[in-house]
């Protein structure tokens, strides 16, 4: 298991390699000039002359990239904004945490409300509370997050006072956002936990465990559910990928700070080293938790555990019995 | 038998009109239709019949485990020990299942939960119906193991890493971890190949010995009813069409559906080179026939046979058969 995720973890290096080349790649042959929007149009052709070699813009191609990951991973100098000279790293460091903060908020509450939706569907196949929840599932995806984002802004903050409609402070600015962004995770996890509850139900070993008297609630969280959890694991963790790149719209709507933003303004001032710094990070990020959802399957079914550790549960078993 | 059952007050297993309805697309199937059945303590009785011939639905009627879906008991009574199984209440019921009655499943290879350890899957039982603490059902999870010859050693493992027949070992090990006094054999053996087969007979066989379990075991395999049953009753379309004790069936097979099955059983000692089996297949259950379901096969068959269902007629030895061209069969065509 621990070499599995070591050789996990080693991958992470090629990965964060290629997204930093493609990112790289894409910003140069990107139409605007980073010398322009950072003098403004009043600069003179010398000045913007100057800054563009200043910023090692008029270097080939080749030479820029090699530089700028001699500097990223040989280095770890993730340099400094072209537009606001702000260290970069002191950047990420205080707009990770808080993007984070929302996706984890929001993948929770898809979570806890998505999967018992989908499960009590699926028990209750084709009758009313099938239909409900299916119902709110088709109005899950269907309704555009910023709209929802709107209204329960209106509802929460502006007519009963609740909770705060936009920044950042404690827990509570997160909650709207979160709740917004939850919809379509929420909608998606009651499908998927749906359908995978359905193909468990029929299983012999549904039928088996009824036989032996166990109670319909333990038949279906205890033998149901977790043989059912696999394909909702998946689930969960393109969820957090689709969350986390999502972020941005209800960042700005709530205007919190995070990696979307801080992105997204990059990219509008073509402030190259910040866009790429910034998607090398989600990059990593989103490959932990594949792993870490991958790890999950391990958790869940055993026979995806043996695949991991070739023959050594089998040991640990005769051991913590012996 | 069945002048047994007379004698006695009440059988330890009766089974009376029972029929099973299935709704599939708009249409009704006839999967049961009134089945009368009696097995007393520490026999056995095989149901025999081809696939689809309603076997296991009896079974699953009788633990009423059908699926909640798209399956009614549309008639009938079933009672164990005098207690009406149909008319119990659902928690009533739990406690009777796996502990009363248990049942072996067909399919060792889907039957297991996979993702939970071998041994605690035969624990859940135990300390479902037998109360105690963890520890207590885990010694008698192992025990199980033991019996049906699985080193204790592999509690903590997982249906993935046992072969077939192991898994069929360990679901009769579930069946029987309670000490039920039903058991309910669907084509336990079915799965497995032919030396296995004889192993887990014989298991279940010593097991039952030991407990004097009733045993319902349903199969399409002749020679495992002969080595095995007390009782035979023969099923065609969802209901018995030849009941009697092994002896009456075999050497005596009455109903010419019964007397095709055992045509068909290739003979060992003479050169045969063509199988016989029974022309036709068996009806569809969502529109059987009118009259006796077999007619459209039946070599026998007379007008009357076409018209109405046939009453079960009883021999003087008990021996039960729904024909009405008996006198006639067994005076020899």
């Amino acid at each position: 298991m621990a070499k599995y995720v070591l050789k996990r973890l080693l991958w992470m290096i090629p990965i964060s390699l290629g997204v930093a080349v493609l990112v790289f790649t894409l910003m140069t042959f990107c139409p605007g000039d980073p010398a322009e929007i950072i003098l403004g149009s009043t600069a003179t052709e010398e000045n913007l002359e100057a800054m563009r070699e200043q910023l090692g813009l008029n270097d080939p191609f080749l030479m820029r990239l090699g530089d700028y990951l001699n500097d990223t991973f040989l280095h770890f100098d993730l340099g400094e904004s072209w537009t606001t000279g702000v260290s970069i790293a002191d950047s990420i460091v205080e707009c990770l945490p808080r993007t984070m903060t929302l996706t984890i908020i929001t993948l929770l509450i898809a979570i806890v409300i998505g999967i018992p939706l989908g499960v009590i569907a699926a028990v209750y196949q084709n009758r009313w509370p099938d239909k409900v929840s299916m119902v709110l599932a088709l109005l899950g995806v269907s309704v555009p997050n910023f709209w929802l984002a709107l209204l329960l802004v209106i509802l929460f903050s502006v007519n009963l006072g609740w909770l705060p409609a936009m920044g950042i402070g404690g827990i509570e600015y997160y909650i709207l956002p979160a709740m917004a962004g939850a919809a379509n995770g929420i909608a998606t996890l009651a499908r998927q936990s749906r359908s995978s509850m359905l193909d468990v139900i029929r299983s012999d070993y549904i039928t088996t465990a009824r036989a032996k008297g166990v109670p319909e609630i333990q038949v279906i969280l205890k033998h149901a559910l977790k043989n059912g959890l696999i394909p909702i694991i998946t689930v969960i963790g393109t969820q957090f990928g689709k969350q986390l790149g999502g972020t941005m719209v209800i960042e700005t709507i709530f205007a919190i700070p995070g990696m979307g933003q801080l992105i997204i303004t990059a990219v509008n001032s073509r402030d190259y080293p910040v866009v790429q710094s910034g998607s090398i990070f989600l990059a990593i990020v989103f490959s932990l938790c594949m792993l870490a959802v991958d790890l999950l399957y391990a958790a869940v079914d055993p026979r995806i555990k043996a695949q991991y550790s070739k023959g050594k549960v089998r040991r640990k078993a005769v051991a913590a019995n012996g | 038998m069945s002048e047994q059952s007379k004698n006695t007050t009440a059988p330890f297993l009766e089974v009376k009109d029972l029929a099973v309805e299935y709704y599939s697309g708009g249409k009704v199937i006839h999967a049961v239709n009134g089945v009368n059945l009696t097995l007393e303590k520490g026999k056995t009785l095989g149901l025999v019949g081809e696939t689809g011939a309603g076997k296991t639905t009896i079974a699953k009627s009788i633990l009423r485990i059908l699926p909640d879906v798209g399956a009614k008991v549309a008639n009938g009574q079933i009672s164990l020990d005098g207690q009406n199984l149909l008319s119990l209440p659902e928690h009533e019921m739990r406690k009777i299942r796996g502990n009363k009655i248990s049942m072996i499943f067909q399919d060792p290879m889907t039957a297991l939960n996979p993702v939970q350890t071998v041994g605690d899957q035969i624990a859940e039982a135990v300390r479902l119906h037998n109360g105690g603490n963890k520890r207590q059902a885990e010694e008698r999870a192992e025990e199980m193991l033991k019996m049906v010859g699985i080193s204790a050693d592999r509690y903590y493992e997982y249906p993935h890493q046992f072969s077939g027949g192991m898994k069929q070992r360990v679901v009769i090990a579930i069946a029987l971890a309670c000490n039920p006094d039903l058991l309910l054999a669907d084509e336990p053996t079915t799965a497995l190949d032919v030396t296995i087969q004889a192993q887990v007979l014989d298991l279940i066989a010593e097991l039952r010995q030991k407990y004097n379990t009733a045993m319902l075991l349903i199969t399409h395999d002749m020679g495992v009813v002969a080595t095995t049953c007390d009782d035979v009753a023969v099923i065609y379309a969802g209901n018995i069409i030849e009941y009697g004790t092994k002896e009456q069936i075999f050497d005596h097979p009455t109903h010419p559906y019964t007397i095709g099955l055992f045509a068909a059983i290739p003979s060992m000692s003479e050169d045969e080179e063509w199988l016989h089996p029974i022309e036709g297949l068996p009806p569809d259950p969502a529109a059987l026939p009118e009259g006796c379901a077999f007619h459209p096969r039946c070599p026998y068959a007379t007008e009357e046979c076409k018209k109405q269902p046939i009453a079960m007629q009883i021999t003087k030895d008990g021996h039960q058969c729904r024909c009405c061209c008996m006198e006639q069969i067994a005076k020899g065509e």
